[in-house]
């Protein structure tokens, strides 16, 4: 053994490794801090770069153009049945009125690059119109058309106005004159972009909508909300209430937790292979679609359910019984009663997981492009986060405008759901 | 009749029988208010008329669209002329899809109408009868049955038992539905796997170092045999968990720790439910992230240090991925920490040691194995994850371990194969069923031994 030290060699050396050891511990609570501001700090990344790309797909430009319904165009035989009204060429009207206001624009290549300026919606538009009313034929009309997407890029600023001649350029100088012209004399304006709102899919950006996907989701969170709660709520009584301990609810209760880890894609390999090969139902529908999810939610909703009844304490169970209830009526008038909210609150979380979700939809066919709204639950449809990778994979530029804000309105109702389970927990919740 | 023309009217009979049964019950029980003599309240007999009335003919409607189909089917092959009855298997079931079709009202081959349409007549008018018998019979068993529960609705009757059991049965039917969809899951899953491993040979599967999944149009073709190994595929998905998991468990873990030992309550409670939005935030959205904004920033950083970077390199995604399980680390790793007794952490501090070190040396150690339950789940849900990786990582199957290219994993292999239309028995689909087989067993193993380290671990303490 050493020579005993000398008191002031002991605090020395205990001063010293004191020091060490606070700094080894503040060093410690930094990681810590670091940490916690690297998630929020994530956080704060994802959401300014999705607000800061999408907020402006919620404008888009319009042009104010005045619209002469020539007869002679639309329908020179004067017949107006609507096979001929349907299948006239009405981009022609908005040619000749853009070129009523550049007259200067004469030769081919810069009619074209004119006529680019507006959507080919348009046409589609003015088809419409005369459709719902044939009296227009003749007349004139002062409209907001939308205007093409890299137009309304442009508009926006999204392009680097100094890019002219590099390879982002889309826009001819020619065209970028136009623009400022028709900005000029008050014909070109950024408009609510309703149309984002209701309409479809469409190749074309500036006539893409949610509306179609939006339904589609919802239609799907129809099937799953009417499926998998009943479906949940009956399993978890079951277990919690009814189940004697045997080997094959030991089964039921492993095979529970582990379906609600399993990745959800091997949901949508079982939904084709079950539901669209084995019995027939068709690609692309919400019905499918819904019927995958309630099997994926399942899991979430009977866990949930659990812990709610659980959490009702046995001496209201003790009651029931005691004053000469079944047990099936214990369960239903005075257990499940109390436990509702708890269920619930787990339902909607479940539910907010499943309309996220979009690697199941996949597997059954529900990234087809689909322009039309669907109509019921076995119409060909797509999901809201299906859209949305879509629309990511989508070339045109103005499409990433597109899926941000997409992203927004799916964050947005996710955000409400979460809300609505919070604010049913803490209305609800009951502290025995 | 319509379909639910006919679910209406059975609704309807359904609600009659409850109320009749319940009227019978009064009367035969004496008036309410007074001594009755009835075993069950008049509800539970109106309940069990109303049963009676509905089941018999859901089983029947059950069974009718179970079998009705084929018999049909089958007496329009009856009815074909003999050159069309004797095709090939292929062949006949293409011929009854123009059937059905023409049946429907929609568009066939012009040229081959002629001999169709007497068939499609025939199965049009088939249809309409089965129709016309279900409903007759459905209706007619629904009577039955409530005829039959009218007979036994007396006093002593124990209507409440019966209809308790019936709605015990609806229970237990409920909670299979959990071990039918693991079967359901396993079955198909493995099925086509099998269909897959009679054309492409098991081991070639799992040890093979070449994926190029591609099935010849033609005999003669260049590269007509795909190659299906599927070991860049492992070990493409492995290099993506694994940058996930490098960026989440640390992280992850730190931030359960300074939440649960350092953090103010008030702090705590701000920050817990910010970072639990991250795990609320659909795949989807971390995907467009990780394509749009992640990748081309790893991209930039790597050209002015001189490196060449894919644009779908696995870090991009490994990275979006790995912040997408810190909540899921840091919070089940929250919950072992906090099930740590305080009996442990106060010895620590009475022996004279710091913070830190009581947490690196007491706590973290008595924690252990729930952390690495924990870790084990992050692990398969990255391995799972397939929204980021379809949006962020490759296509092209290379066997690298550099992060900073291009590699392609399980579950982008199953979407690719499986997106768009596809027939059934090229082996080109079935091997997407093959993956997903993989993929589900080794998802599988590692949930239940999580589940199982955890659940002993809480039991350690309680």
């Amino acid at each position: 053994m050493a020579a005993p030290l000398t008191p002031a060699e002991t605090r020395r050396r205990v001063d010293a490794s004191l020091r060490r050891r606070y700094r080894t511990e503040r060093l410690f609570r930094l990681y810590g801090l670091i940490s916690v501001l690297l998630g929020v700090g994530f956080l704060v990344i994802l959401f300014t770069t999705i607000i800061g790309n999408g907020y402006g797909a919620f404008r888009q430009s319009f042009v104010r153009l005045e619209i002469q319904f020539d007869p002679a165009v639309i329908d020179p035989d004067g017949t107006r049945t609507p096979d001929v009204l349907a299948s006239a060429d009405y981009s022609q009207l908005i040619k000749s009125s853009l070129r009523q206001l550049f007259p200067a624009a004469e030769d081919r290549a810069s009619r074209r690059e004119l006529n680019a300026l507006v959507s080919s919606g348009g046409a589609y538009l003015l088809q419409k119109m005369v459709l719902a009313d044939p009296g227009l034929l003749g007349q004139s009309r002062d409209l907001w058309l939308p205007a093409d997407d890299e137009v309304d890029l442009f508009v926006k600023g999204s392009v680097p106005t100094g890019a002219a001649g590099s390879e982002q350029e889309r826009l001819s100088a020619q065209q970028i004159g136009w623009i400022s012209q028709l900005k000029a004399a008050g014909r070109l304006e950024l408009r609510f972009n309703t149309t984002f709102f209701t309409a479809g899919d469409s190749r074309e950006p500036e006539l893409a909508g949610i509306w179609g996907a939006t339904k589609g989701s919802f239609l799907m969170m129809l099937v799953t909300l009417f499926l998998a709660f009943p479906l949940g709520v009956a399993a978890a009584i079951y277990l919690e209430e009814f189940a004697p301990r045997s080997w094959l609810v030991d089964v039921i209760e492993v095979n529970i937790n582990n379906l609600a880890a399993v990745p959800s894609i091997v949901f949508g390999l079982l939904g084709l292979a079950v539901f669209i090969n084995f019995f027939g139902l068709p690609r692309s529908a919400p019905l499918v679609g819904g019927l995958v999810l309630t099997l994926m939610t399942l899991p979430v909703v009977i866990i949930a359910s659990r812990a709610a009844i659980k959490s009702v304490p046995p001496s209201v169970r003790e009651a029931a019984l005691g004053v000469g209830a079944s047990k099936m009526q214990m369960v239903f008038h005075h257990v499940l009663p109390l436990a509702l909210p708890g269920m619930l609150t787990g339902a909607i979380i479940g539910m907010a997981r499943a309309l996220g979700e979009s690697a199941p939809l996949l597997m059954i066919g529900m990234v087809a492009f689909i322009v039309e709204v669907p109509s019921g639950a076995m119409s060909p449809a797509t999901a809201l986060p299906v859209q949305i990778y879509l629309w990511a994979d989508s070339p045109e530029r103005a499409f990433v405008e597109r899926t941000s804000a997409a992203i927004m309105v799916l964050l947005a109702f996710l955000l409400v759901m979460n809300a609505a389970a919070v604010w049913l927990r803490n209305r609800f919740e009951q502290r025995w | 009749m319509r379909l639910t023309t006919l679910a209406l009217i059975l609704i309807v009979m359904a609600l009659a029988a409850f109320f009749l049964g319940r009227r019978r019950a009064i009367a035969i029980g004496g008036p309410p208010g007074a001594a009755r003599k009835l075993h069950s309240l008049p509800k539970y007999h109106g309940y069990y008329a109303s049963l009676w009335c509905v089941l018999p003919g859901l089983v029947v409607l059950l069974a009718w669209a179970a079998l009705s189909d084929t018999l049909i089917t089958s007496r329009v092959i009856d009815s074909l002329p003999e050159a069309l009855r004797n095709q090939p298997e292929a062949q006949l079931s293409l011929t009854l899809n123009d059937i059905r079709n023409l049946a429907a009202g929609q568009m066939v081959d012009e040229s081959r109408r002629a001999e169709f349409e007497v068939a499609a007549g025939l199965y049009t008018e088939l249809r309409a009868a089965s129709r016309r018998i279900l409903s007759g019979l459905i209706i007619a068993v629904s009577f039955l049955g409530f005829a039959v529960a009218w007979g036994r609705l007396k006093p002593q009757f124990r209507a409440r038992n019966h209809v308790e059991l019936a709605i015990k049965v609806a229970l237990i039917a409920a909670s299979m539905v959990a071990i039918l969809t693991t079967l359901g899951i396993l079955l198909s899953v493995t099925f086509e796997a099998i269909r897959f491993f009679r054309q492409v040979p098991f081991a070639d599967f799992l040890f093979g170092l070449n994926w190029s999944p591609q099935t010849a149009i033609r005999a003669d073709q260049v590269g007509s045999s795909g190659a299906f190994g599927a070991v860049p595929l492992f070990a493409g998905t492995l290099l993506i968990s694994g940058i996930a998991l490098f960026v989440a468990v640390p992280i992850g873990l730190m931030i359960a720790i300074y939440l649960s030992e350092y953090a103010k309550p008030a702090v705590r409670r701000v920050v817990k439910p910010i970072l639990e939005v991250l795990a609320g935030i659909p795949t989807v959205v971390y995907g467009y992230f990780a394509a749009l904004t992640v990748a081309p920033v790893i991209r930039q950083v790597g050209a002015s240090l001189g490196l060449d970077v894919a644009s779908e390199s696995a870090l991009g995604a490994g990275l979006v991925m790995g912040v997408m399980i810190i909540p899921f680390v840091s919070s089940l790793s929250d919950d072992v920490i906090n099930a740590v007794p305080r009996a442990m952490r106060e010895g620590s501090y009475g022996l004279g040691a710091t913070k830190s070190e009581t947490i690196k040396r007491v706590i973290l150690p008595a924690a252990l194995p729930g952390i690495v339950g924990g870790v084990l789940l992050a692990a398969s849900r990255a391995i799972g994850e397939t929204m980021i990786v379809v949006m962020a990582a490759g296509l092209s199957a290379n066997l690298t371990a550099n992060p900073l290219e291009s590699v392609t994993t399980v579950t982008v292999q199953i979407v690719t194969l499986l997106v768009g239309d596809q027939e059934f028995d090229s082996p080109k689909t079935l091997a997407a069923f093959a993956l997903g087989l993989v993929l589900f067993v080794v998802t599988l193993i590692l949930n239940i031994i999580a589940l199982q380290v955890v659940r002993r671990y809480r039991e350690q303490y309680d």
